[in-house]
């Protein structure tokens, strides 16, 4: 029976009323009395020199508070990096500076030159239109490739050429790893491309600054996951203000997908220039600017090598990337292709021997950072794709080629640093069987050739490190921050419960899913709970919300904070029962006595302790606790996807028949929102597979700058999907033994759409190896027809 | 200039500029910001609202051309007691909705399909929704939520 209430229920989300009636509080709809609007004047061209920028008629119009160039941020330190990478001879990462307003190049088409405060955002707008530059227009770097040679023209001058860091993970040795090439019995080899992709949450980028001058007070209004960090980046590394004077909020936020974890140059500006102009500064990001200012995602181009014995165990991986950091560092970016991407390169197999290389690149083009994965969907789709490739090559069926290579024991140290501590692939691969119905696939295949269509499966397995940690070892590997989390839980004297937590909710429904958790543990109604988040003045230092990280890491420091909690009531419940403490126990909101029928409910006890009249004097009053959870190790989702797709071959159209994920995500709190995080994750991974593609031309001219040109995922580009997660190993190392259940849609899918494709051309007598994504109809026809 | 209309049951009257669109009215002027903008070229559907009962994308309209029209928001949608109408009811209790900025055009959109459509089929109402985009749910519970509205049995559809 599902549950109705608590761990494991299905509880509708609260938050749902307030979105539903136009209540909510997005930070566009925030306006601070007497605010000013901000317009960024950016780039058009990919890369040039700045040789003079004349404000003085923009200054003179209507309406204009002030107009801010590179000049005045002379001062200021640039947006920082918060990883650095150690390159494979042991040399820091190339860091170059990344200026709020750009100095002395521009370096991306979008990159902010100047910036208009004006009384209206029209104002602002018509001014930056009356700015006059003189930029000398130089040689746009856009392909990788081309970008490492010798002589290539430098993004940034300073540096000594184009290569952030020449990276390499797991076996160090190249003529071992030449070694078991050369002993195999088969190798199959892959070039591929994970295509740009721009996050795209629908609510666009927003950040409102304010400051107070009688109490040096700032506040920033900005739609991002995790507002203490961009506190601390803000006020440490950019600003130079005290972090005590300075509260970050991030409200309703519609939608991140990683795009919004970073820190951006437009919320230091708001915040520098509402102190400058002595009033708030707003800017809100139109779709257009979003394409050219959000940190986009993946763009990695790579070659992947299987080695397999005579008996097709895989004995051999090696993989050779290059990966686009884009024109300057942003927040994660370095750490994406490297240490979120590399380490997944074993995915769920025991090969023995693999070597990682990544060259990461800057280019003339938007920073790439983090998107739903980060790192891992690139490391799947490379993996997964050669074992499929490598399966047709051999003749042998590609469910039982994968069955054959998993790792069964756990935990398993990889040789690309990671230890699984728990998983069963094989139980997962028997529900996806099941649950996608794949017995009735020949079936299936005769009706869609029936219709002229071609019908293919495509099989796709997946590991992925979610809630990374701890960190200590992330320290080690150049991480500039921490990765833990915090949670206070108050309890008021009624017995009613705040809960205030550093993970922040922009969709994942933490407002109903960690009540769920607090009230089961105490035994009281969930609507007793209510969750605090996004706003540093009122929530514990917490690191916010991406990698599947919300409940793995913040949602164990809450349940800590509440066991502190339940163990000190129970010290007041003892002394209201006259019992010894060891003997009381908490059952559905009572402290009983054991073997006795003597209780008192949560709310005297909750009650007693702010009005402590007859209270243990060893004891302090009041009832609220705070914790700190760093994990132990990441935790390891992982699942099997089957896709169906029919082609048409006439014209090369794709369409999704069926598509079943099977995952698991060891416990689940509330199964209705871990469906819904992973429909969502699949609808990107099609999204990206088939439609999806931010693409420059040769001269950096950003060709998808809107919705016009962007292919978003529409509702009848897909269609229902089935979702099974009654594999279950719990994670083996945090309190609720769960694992994060965000990306793992978009990380499963895009590889099982492609296997999906090659499989239905195949099958239908056309010999195809490989089609990049997205397969858009013309590419997936000229591949039949070449 | 000087317009005035009828806003959720209300007569309401402004001053715009000539650019004014009507998106920007219902939000800077009347403060009903639960219509959003997604976009600048009429893709995305996170503004639609009703105007004189037909759907249509408030950013891609001027105000002025509103001047005189009887046009619906989100914040008029629920039921005369405060609660959810049978669309809003059928979306929380289907989970369409995760982050929420796309859920006020979802809504419109799904009121507007039903009103010409009353038991609209899957494909129907994927193609009806062509103008409406989500990043968080892939659709497949907006889907089942019209569906539902419409009061279809979707118990068959696998996964809440």
């Amino acid at each position: 029976m599902p549950k109705d209430s608590g761990i494991g229920a299905s509880s509708k989300r609260r938050e749902d009323v307030r979105f539903l009636t136009g209540a909510g509080n997005y930070t566009d709809d925030i306006n601070v009395h007497g605010q000013a609007y901000v317009h960024f004047l950016r780039s058009d061209i990919a890369h040039g020199r700045i040789k003079s920028i004349d404000t003085s008629t923009a200054e003179a119009m209507p309406g204009v508070v002030k107009v801010f160039t590179g000049k005045d941020f002379e001062g200021v330190g640039g947006m920082p990096c918060g990883w650095e990478v150690t390159d494979k001879h042991g040399a820091p990462m190339q860091e170059p500076p990344h200026p709020i307003l750009a100095q002395g190049k521009v370096r991306h088409v979008g990159d902010p030159i100047a910036a208009v405060v004006a009384d209206s955002l029209e104002q602002a707008r018509d001014a930056a239109e009356a700015i006059d530059l003189d930029i000398e227009e130089l040689p746009a770097v856009i392909d990788m490739k081309a970008a490492a040679q010798d002589g290539a023209t430098l993004v940034h001058d300073d540096l000594k050429n184009n290569i952030c860091y020449d990276w390499q993970l797991g076996e160090t040795d190249d003529a071992k790893v030449d070694e078991v090439f050369a002993n195999a019995a088969h190798v199959t080899t892959l070039d591929l491309v994970n295509n740009r992709l721009v996050a795209n949450p629908m609510e666009p980028r927003v950040a409102v600054g304010e400051y107070k001058r009688g109490t040096d007070e700032y506040t920033l209004y900005t739609t991002s996951q995790n507002p203490h960090v961009i506190r601390l980046l803000m006020c440490a590394f950019v600003l130079g203000l005290p972090e005590h004077k300075v509260r970050v909020v991030a409200p309703d936020v519609g939608g991140g997908f990683g795009t919004k974890i970073f820190h951006y140059a437009e919320e230091a500006f708001c915040t520098f220039a509402a102190k400058a102009c002595g009033r708030p500064v707003k800017w809100t990001s139109s779709r257009s600017e979003a394409f050219m200012s959000d940190a986009h995602g993946r763009d990695h181009v790579s070659k992947i090598e299987l080695a397999l014995d005579a008996d097709n165990n895989f004995i051999g991986l090696r993989t050779n990337t290059f990966a686009n950091l884009g024109a300057y560092l942003s927040t994660f970016s370095s750490s994406v292709p490297t240490w979120l991407h590399g380490t997944l390169m074993a995915g769920n197999y025991k090969t023995p021997v693999i070597q990682v290389n990544v060259k990461a690149m800057f280019t003339n083009t938007v920073p790439v950072d983090a998107y739903r994965g980060a790192g891992r969907p690139e490391a799947t789709f490379q993996l997964e794709r050669v074992v499929d490739k490598a399966a047709r090559e051999l003749g042998v069926d590609p469910i039982a080629l994968r069955r054959q290579n998993f790792v069964t024991q756990f935990p398993y140290d990889t040789p690309v640093a990671l230890t699984y501590d728990t998983g069963d692939y094989n139980g997962t691969m028997d529900k996806l069987e099941a649950a996608a119905d794949l017995a009735g696939f020949a079936a299936r295949r005769t009706q869609s050739e029936a219709k002229g269509k071609l019908r293919g499966l495509g099989i796709n397995c997946y590991i992925e490190a979610c809630g990374i940690a701890p960190s200590n070892i992330v320290g080690m590997l150049g991480a500039r921050a921490g990765l833990y989390d915090a949670a206070t839980v108050r309890v008021n004297a009624t017995g009613s419960i705040s809960v205030m937590v550093g993970a922040h909710s922009h969709g994942q429904g933490h407002e109903t899913a960690f009540p769920q958790v607090v009230a089961d543990m105490i035994g009281i109604d969930e609507s007793l709970v209510e969750i605090v988040h996004g706003d540093t003045s009122k929530i514990p230092f917490g690191m916010g919300t991406y990698g599947s990280r919300s409940l793995a890491v913040c949602g164990s420091a809450m349940v800590k904070a509440t066991e502190k909690v339940i163990e000190k009531a129970k010290k007041i419940a003892a002394h209201l029962l006259e019992a010894s403490e060891a003997d009381i126990e908490l059952k559905d909101g009572q402290f009983s006595v054991a073997g006795t029928d003597k209780s008192v409910a949560w709310g005297d006890v909750t009650l007693t302790a702010y009005v402590p009249h007859n209270f243990p004097l060893e004891v302090e009053p009041g009832l609220e606790e705070t914790a700190f959870y760093d994990p132990a190790n990441f935790t390891f989702p992982a699942g099997a996807y089957a896709c169906e797709v029919e082609v048409d071959p006439d014209t090369g159209q794709v369409s999704i028949e069926k598509f079943t994920a099977a995952d698991d995500f060891g416990n689940i709190i509330n199964p209705m929102i871990v469906d819904g995080q992973v429909h969502g994750g699949i609808g990107q991974g099609i999204g990206q597979a088939l439609l999806e593609n931010c693409a420059y031309d040769a001269n950096g001219q950003l060709l998808s700058a809107s919705y016009m040109d962007y292919a978003m995922p529409r509702a009848d580009d897909v269609p229902f999907y089935g979702v099974d997660h009654s594999s279950q190993t719990p994670c083996t190392h945090n309190p609720l033994g769960v694992k994060g259940c965000g990306e793992a849609g978009a990380i499963g899918s895009p590889p099982a759409v492609v296997n999906a494709v090659l499989d239905a051309l195949n099958s239908g007598g056309k010999a195809v190896d490989h089609i990049d994504m997205p397969m858009s109809p013309s590419r997936v026809w000229s591949a039949m027809n070449s | 200039m000087k317009i005035s209309m009828t806003v959720n049951g209300k007569a309401v009257s402004g001053d715009v500029e000539g650019r004014t669109l009507l998106s920007g009215f219902l939000r800077e002027h009347l403060s009903l910001t639960g219509t959003h903008v997604g976009c600048d070229t009429a893709q995305c559907g996170a503004c639609v609202v009703h105007v004189n009962g037909e759907a249509v994308k408030s950013c891609n309209m001027l105000a002025a051309e509103a001047d005189g029209a009887d046009v619906g928001t989100i914040e008029g949608q629920a039921n005369a007691d405060g609660s959810l109408n049978v669309i809003q009811q059928a979306f929380q209790d289907h989970h369409g909705l995760q982050c929420g900025f796309c859920t006020p055009g979802m809504v419109m959109s799904a009121a507007a399909l039903l009103k010409e459509n009353p038991r609209p089929t899957e494909a129907e109402i994927r193609k009806y929704l062509e103008g409406n985009l989500c990043r968080c749910t892939g659709y497949h519970n907006i889907v089942k939520a019209i569906m539902a509205a419409s009061g279809q049995d979707v118990s068959s559809i696998a996964a809440e």
